[in-house]
């Protein structure tokens, strides 16, 4: 088992590498434009232009720019400097973090809470009337889009503007640190509709492994056990059948960490989606670049933290 | 006579390797180990073994369907171990295999037509369709199978019927040798027989050299004219078929045999293996 | 076979039917037999006889919405179809106890087998972690698992196939159980291994006085093993009899079938391989009459119409058979057959015209 977490954990940084050198190539070599005019953005004027030539080095081979990229990158945490916003992206990124990690850590146990009893629900009564119901109610929580949804909640529930004033508009949020009852409730609609769609797809994947995994022989060598149905389902059945789960949790939690725009932007939470989004729409690379780096981060380290994961669930993976 | 294959030193590894990013040999299988056999045409050849003996793996060396990692393949007397390309292709259609997994060795996919129509097309031959159809009826009848079924789907059939789709498709080209592995496993008893008898049917008719793969000695018996008995890649015994049975020498091919289960035909008291 | 009350399994007239879009395929169809304490019966057939659905509703396993089971199945004369869901749960892996075909499907890859073991042991008496352990460890001994202290840490994949057939009996033997059903058990296993767990069966029998159901496609496993054997086909047992009379003096064709059509070691080389003509029949629309009739070389007209009941052998009541050819017959067509003959000469040698049947 250690050996395989020491070989996932030097896969990752293998992978950190070259995430970090196509980064580099992406931002800083194919640009057909002026790359420190692209950095300075809108608001170049000649002096700033020509301090960040010299920044980047761009007058430098490209592998003597990409290690000084690299230098400041891992030894100082450096992302580079915003000159739109007038601060380093690494502040920046630093004060939208907190917001984005509440919202997709939350999202992900409320979606996990709900989908994980409704699959096994309907594993264990496969085609009742309870199924049928729960199923097609997935079926429609995953074709909504999830703006439209949190439109819709917030025209219903928000206490500013909805029918039945019920939890906190947009705009609501507040750090954990400053109040944590006002962080919660302002948190539960973003939460409920950021994780409907996802709490479809895993009860409908689960009831799908789970009915799969009931009929395997080693189920019915526990029933021959004489084992109680709820130890055979909770202890012989769901394991197995929530193997897949757990790693497409983790690429889905990976990614969410990188922002989830569209349910920021609803609920106007200052996170890294919507900084990345107002990055776009005013052009500043390094903020963008930044963002790029951190969900690629997100990415590999889930996807590591997953692969252990599974490795500890079952034990055949361990000898990979 | 020159024998139709033989096989001298015959050596297949497989490496085992450890290590993330730079693959390390931390060591070997040697699947088959220093091998030499031969087998004269016409003959019926019987390869016994227990899992993991390397008979499967011998089998396939010796169509070359796996490259060996040293020691040489003849085929008809030439020395055929570095054939590649269009030379490798033409001994195909002299050497065919008939698989265990009567499911997975046929596309679900396809026509069992279309399956056993499908050595023509690869070897370029029988290019007119008519033709083709006609000879494929010919070879389904010939395996026992309503030529009319034609255009039905694997599925659609049991796993006695699939077997004689597999074993029409390695007739198709006229090879002069089969190899059977283990062709007969996976089947229900009474349909055994059924493949047994057609596969002796077709050996004499077809005047086929045959190698039989098998952990059913029983079989073996019935089929073969001589055996041999390998045991972690070895052959450890090597016998026309009467005396390996009768005065088995190794002490492993004595273990195999008092391990059969033997019937206790016509009142006999049944024997205790151990 | 005996009818004494004291019989441990009586099954009577058991039907199991399985409701599919095509129909209700009826696996077994009016299955009865008896077996006493510390006895072993062998049941032989193939795909689609039924052994292995008599077996799991034996074990109450078979039970759902799209199944339908009749008759009586009595274990120490309590009626197991009718007892409810926990009590045959209560009964399971304690009173009866199943050892299934492929040990690597069979036991749970995710978990060690000593904790597979002790939970066996868990389910049924009421000890902590380290007794169970400790009977988990016995029970690996006892079955003859080599460095069992070692290897009750193991996980499935990393046994071999016989160790891991070891390991499942030994589950199953957790609590002693009165009847043990061992479905295919050496099917997945090499020769030499399978020679061993059958050597391994037949001396815990003995040890521990079960009584043992095995179920097998080989005639020959069952030979060893069983003191008397059950030969199914189509859902039904066509012929039973002690395991030295069947060999002795087989009654029904489907078994003379078996017999010549499995080469044997002890027969000469040359004898010819008489397979069994046809496929097994389909169990939604099962053939009129006899079931066996359309790959019957024997078979009359009138084995289209009739039913044979399974009835016992005039001179021999032990022994059972279902067909309607009369025992003379059957003798003389047996005879030859062991002789050596085909079906075709011993049919004509007996004095019967061939009759198209089929």
């Amino acid at each position: 088992m250690l050996g395989y977490v020491v070989r996932r954990l030097l896969w990752g940084l293998l992978l950190l590498l070259l995430v970090s050198a196509l980064t580099f190539v992406i931002f800083y070599v194919l640009p057909s434009a002026d790359p420190a005019q692209l950095r300075a953005g809108r608001s170049g004027s000649l002096a700033t232009l020509a301090a960040i030539r010299h920044n980047l080095g761009l007058d430098r081979p490209l592998t003597v720019q990409y290690w000084t990229f690299l230098k400041r990158l891992v030894l100082h945490g450096d992302l580079g400097y915003s000159y739109y916003s007038d601060a380093s992206v690494r502040s920046l990124l630093f004060d939208r973090i907190g917001p984005t990690v509440s919202l997709a850590l939350g999202a992900v146990v409320v979606w996990l809470l709900v989908s994980i009893p409704i699959g096994m629900i309907s594993a264990v009564r496969p085609r009742s009337w309870l199924d049928r119901l729960t199923m097609g109610g997935a079926l429609l929580a995953l074709s909504l889009p999830v703006y439209w949804v949190g439109l819709v909640a917030l025209y219903l529930f928000s206490d500013d503007i909805g029918k039945w004033p019920l939890l906190p508009g947009a705009g609501s949020y507040v750090p954990l640190a400053q109040s944590p009852w006002e962080w919660f409730t302002s948190l539960i609609m973003p939460w409920l509709v950021l994780a409907s769609t996802y709490a479809a797809i895993y009860a409908r994947l689960l009831r799908g492994n789970l009915i799969e995994t009931l009929s395997e022989d080693y189920v019915r060598t526990a029933r021959a056990k004489g084992l109680s149905e709820r130890r055979v389902i909770l202890r012989h059945g769901l394991p197995p059948a929530a193997g897949p789960l757990m790693t497409l949790a983790g690429l889905d939690l990976g990614l969410l960490l990188g922002g989830a725009v569209l349910t920021e932007t609803i609920f106007g939470i200052p996170g890294i989606g919507r900084l990345n989004y107002e990055a776009i729409v005013h052009a500043d690379y390094p903020v963008i670049q930044g963002t790029v780096l951190l969900a690629a981060m997100f990415v590999i380290v889930a996807n590591i933290a997953v692969d252990i994961g599974y490795a500890y669930l079952d034990p055949r993976v361990r000898t990979a | 006579m020159t024998p139709l294959v033989e096989v001298d030193r015959l050596v297949k590894r497989f490496p085992l390797t450890r290590g993330v990013v730079f693959q390390r040999r931390v060591g070997v299988v040697s699947a088959v180990d220093d091998v030499t056999l031969a087998v004269a045409e016409g003959e019926t050849l019987g390869l016994v073994g227990e899992t993991g003996c390397g008979k499967s793996t011998l089998g396939r060396l010796m169509i070359q369907l796996l490259e060996p990692t040293s020691g040489t393949i003849r085929f008809d007397g030439e020395d055929v171990t570095t054939a590649r390309g269009a030379r490798l292709q033409g001994l195909r259609r002299e050497r065919q295999m008939v698989f265990q997994d009567p499911s997975g060795s046929l596309n679900p996919r396809r026509t069992i037509g279309a399956i056993v129509a499908e050595p023509f097309a690869i070897h370029g031959l029988l290019r007119d369709r008519d033709e083709r159809r006609a000879r494929v009826q010919e070879l389904l009848e010939q395996v026992g199978l309503n030529p009319e079924h034609y255009n039905r789907y694997p599925h659609e059939f049991s796993g006695g019927q699939r077997q004689r789709v597999g074993i029409a498709r390695a007739i198709a080209l006229g090879p002069r040798l089969l190899v059977a592995d283990e062709p007969v496993s996976a089947l229900d008893v009474s349909i055994q027989a059924q493949i047994v008898a057609l596969l002796r049917d077709l050996r004499d008719r077809l005047g086929l050299t045959l190698v039989l793969i098998s952990h059913d000695l029983a079989v073996v018996r019935h089929l073969c004219d001589r055996v041999a008995v390998m045991r972690a890649g070895a052959i450890v015994e090597l016998a026309p078929v009467d005396e390996l049975f009768e005065a088995p020498q190794h002490p492993y091919t004595c273990e195999l045999l008092a391990a059969i289960p033997r019937l206790p035909i016509g009142g006999g008291q049944s024997s205790s293996s151990t | 076979m005996s009818a004494g009350a004291e019989a441990l399994l009586r099954v009577e007239e058991l039907r199991v039917g399985f409701a599919t879009g095509d129909g209700v395929v009826q696996a077994l169809d009016g299955v009865s037999f008896a077996l006493e304490r510390g006895r072993t019966l062998g049941i032989v057939g193939e795909s689609g006889s039924g052994k292995s659905v008599a077996a799991l509703t034996v074990m109450g396993l078979t039970r759902g919405r799209r199944t339908h089971v009749e008759g009586q199945v009595l274990l120490d004369g309590e009626e197991l179809l009718g007892a409810t869901a926990e009590r045959l749960r209560a009964l399971r892996g304690e009173a009866v106890a199943m050892v299934f075909q492929d040990p690597l499907s069979a036991l749970h890859p995710f978990y060690r087998i000593g904790a597979q073991l002790s939970e066996a042991v868990r389910a049924h008496r009421d000890v902590d972690r380290a007794a169970a352990r400790r009977r988990a460890l016995e029970l690996l001994e006892l079955v003859r698992l080599p460095e069992a202290s070692q290897r009750i840490d193991a996980y499935p994949h990393e046994l071999s196939g016989g160790m891991r057939q070891r390991a499942m009996i030994a589950m199953a033997l957790a609590n002693e159980p009165r009847l043990l059903i061992a479905d295919e058990p050496t099917t997945a296993l090499d020769v030499t291994v399978q020679a061993q767990i059958l050597a391994l069966l037949r001396t815990l029998r003995d040890e521990l006085g079960m009584a043992m159901i095995l179920i097998s496609h080989d005639l020959g496993v069952v030979a060893e093993a069983a003191d008397e054997i059950a030969v199914m086909y189509a859902g039904r047992i066509v012929e039973q009899a002690p395991t030295q009379r069947l060999f002795a003096a087989p009654q029904h064709p489907y078994t003379w079938g078996l017999l010549t059509s499995t080469p044997r070691l002890d027969a000469p080389r040359g004898a010819a391989l008489v397979p069994i003509p046809g496929r097994p029949p389909s169990l939604i629309h099962p053939p009129s009459g006899c079931r066996f009739h359309p790959r019957c070389p024997y078979a009359r007209e009138e084995h289209r119409r009739v039913d044979p009941p399974l009835a016992p052998v005039p001179g021999t009541p032990a022994q059972q058979v279902a067909c309607l050819l009369p025992a003379d017959v059957r003798g003389a067509l047996w005879r030859r057959l062991a002789a050596g003959a085909t079906p075709d000469e011993a049919r004509s040698a007996a004095g019967l015209a061939p009759e198209p049947a089929a």
